[in-house]
């Protein structure tokens, strides 16, 4: 079995992004970037599936600019056999990469896609779920273990309250939370080894898909500040001013 | 236009979230009917009925319902679809889960986790964490949103809608529910609490969190929340994880207790209106965001704040 794995390329998550004055977007000149957190959890999963004998290859794709290259590196690094770089300048809304994604998997086979349950630029949290309603195919969202037994995955969900496991029948999607692996860093001679690995270009009319947004973003602004307080030298102090401001 | 919410229940009861997305629901200016869809789900259906501003409840009575498996769930809506103008959803687990399924089956681009309508096409969502708000205008004839439930306040009662009974098309069996451990407590729910209390990496065990947080907690009213930190470490359950990954709160008080102020955790507190830091680090990040700080260690100035409250009347 196949897993393909959707990596992004977003500004890392150390960095706190700034908001152009002009209100026409975020500042990304300068600005570190990364793979999306969620995904490489999503890598570090598909590669212990792989490790642990449920899957023969893993296979990256990700949808963006040339430099998004980098990002399907560094996930081949980690330990990915080959990636395939769909080339899109500009953004692409996660319904676009989701028939995107849709097509490779027509191409490709696999009997899993492992996602991050969202990216930390957009934070739209959809993309999976999308591309599982294209497909047809079910869903585990917001995965914190995934257990594949021949024919079904048993994935435990974080949800609201605690926790929930369902059953997959395979080919399925999962989506991968916080708490389902700890990354792996890739050794040295896996980053030298992932530079001969391949990298398939595609453009999505290749595919032939449309990804034209269509969310028009009118403005991008800053969130209302909120001006640090004072400090207080005493809990009495503290319990004091909680006493006046009504809320406790 | 006719907007149809998604609400949040258990089956008996209607969740506080539901009440707030209908705010959001009513903002884009149509009838709201709410789909109450679920096993056994009269309460809730009841319940609905009476939220003010709702013009039908739509109670879908099924067993493949029961779990809000997203693909029964997804494929109910998507039938009860070209009726609507909208279909609203607050951004709960189960709304993030099956809302974004819904818009790709409709082929439309969802809007996530709205804090404002600006017009029925036109809506304020936060992204990188809340660092930056995005107004986006949405193209689709249809829209389908989740709504930041936080960003609204709850819709009252008074109302007094008909129930009626949609049918439920034979599900499919892609997936199937085995089991849940959902922890049950006294406490008020994380997102609707008017006090939290969170812990972070400084309670350094499972023990110290529940011994020093707990009876503080119980004084105020609270819910107790937590750091992913703390989370990750085992000292508190994944549903106390607020944050930009975890859940977003705006309660009256907000108690960052040994939490440092990552943007990650900010993003999920930081529209609290009154917010207190407990840190012994004077420069934690979490300060530039407090109201009012108090440095010190927590261990020792937890137990003399429990002390000051007065008991819970
Ligand atoms: C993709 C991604 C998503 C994330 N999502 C979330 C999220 O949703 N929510 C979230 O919270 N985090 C999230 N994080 C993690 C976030 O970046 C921080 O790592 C985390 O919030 C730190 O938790 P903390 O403040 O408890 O721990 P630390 O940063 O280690 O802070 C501990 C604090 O306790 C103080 N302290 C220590 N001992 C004492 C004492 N005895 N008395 C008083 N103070 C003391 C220290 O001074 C320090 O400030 C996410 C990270 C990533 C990469």
């Amino acid at each position: 079995m196949k897993i393909v794995v959707p990596v992004k390329r977003v500004v890392d998550f150390n960095v706190k992004v700034r908001v152009k004055p002009d209100g026409s977007g975020i500042d990304l000149q300068n600005v570190k970037m990364a793979m999306n957190p969620f995904d490489e959890i999503a890598v570090e999963e598909a590669l212990r599936q792989k490790e642990a004998g449920k899957a023969s290859e893993v296979v990256l794709v990700s949808v963006g600019p040339a430099q998004a290259a980098e990002t399907i590196r560094t996930g081949l690094a980690m330990g990915a056999d080959r990636g395939i770089l769909v080339k899109v300048d500009g953004p692409v809304e996660p319904l676009g990469v989701a028939k995107v994604l849709k097509a490779i998997v027509a191409a490709e086979q696999p009997g899993l896609v492992i996602l991050g349950k969202q990216a930390i630029d957009d934070d739209s949290n959809q993309t999976g779920q999308m591309l599982a309603a294209l497909l047809g195919w079910p869903q585990g969202t917001f995965a914190s273990k995934v257990v594949i037994d021949g024919a079904s995955a048993a994935v435990t969900r974080e949800v609201d309250g605690g926790h929930e496991t369902i059953a997959l029948k395979l080919p399925a999607i999962v989506t991968a939370d916080l708490r389902l692996n700890e990354p792996r860093y890739a050794s040295l001679p896996n980053i030298m080894k992932a530079k001969k690995k391949p990298i398939e270009e595609k453009t999505p009319a290749d595919l032939g898909v449309d990804v034209a947004p269509r969310l028009k973003v009118i403005k991008t602004g800053e969130p209302p500040a909120r001006r640090a307080g004072a400090k207080v030298a005493s809990v009495a102090e503290l319990v004091g001013k909680l006493k006046e401001a009504g809320v406790i | 236009m006719t907007t149809l919410l998604i609400a949040e229940h258990d089956n008996a009861s209607l969740k506080e979230p539901t009440a707030r997305a209908l705010t959001a629901a009513a903002e884009l200016g149509g009838a709201v009917h709410v789909l109450v869809a679920g096993t056994n789900c009269a309460g809730a259906a009841e319940a609905a009925a009476k939220l003010a501003g709702v013009a039908k409840v739509l109670k879908a009575d099924d067993a493949s319902l029961a779990h809000e498996l997203a693909e029964p769930l997804a494929a109910l809506i998507v039938s009860l679809a070209p009726a609507y103008d909208a279909l609203v959803a607050p951004a709960t687990t189960s709304g993030k889960n099956v809302m974004p399924r819904v818009a790709a089956l409709l082929d439309v681009m969802q809007v996530s986790e709205i804090i404002k309508v600006v017009s029925p096409d036109t809506f304020e969502r936060p992204i990188y964490a809340g660092n930056a708000i995005e107004t986006v205008q949405s193209s689709d004839a249809k829209k389908v949103i989740t709504v930041r439930a936080s960003a609204f306040k709850a819709a009252g009662e008074g109302g007094s809608a008909p129930v009626e009974t949609v049918a439920v098309a034979s599900a499919g069996d892609l997936s199937s529910w085995s089991g849940a451990e959902i922890a049950k407590s006294e406490r008020p729910e994380l997102t609707a609490a008017r006090i939290v209390i969170s812990g972070g990496r400084a309670f350094a065990s499972a023990e110290n969190f529940k011994r020093y947080l707990e009876p503080i907690a119980d004084k105020l009213g609270a819910a107790i929340g937590a750091s992913r930190a703390a989370v990750d470490a085992g000292y508190a359950p994944n549903d106390f994880q607020v944050g930009q990954t975890g859940k977003v709160v705006a309660p009256d008080l907000y108690i960052a207790c040994g939490i440092s102020g990552a943007i990650q955790h900010l993003a999920g507190m930081k529209d609290a209106k009154v917010i207190v830091a407990i840190n012994k680090d004077p420069d934690a990040p979490i300060f530039q965001v407090a109201d009012f700080g108090l440095v010190g260690d927590l261990f020792q100035l937890l137990p003399e704040l429990e002390a000051a409250l007065p008991a819970r009347t």
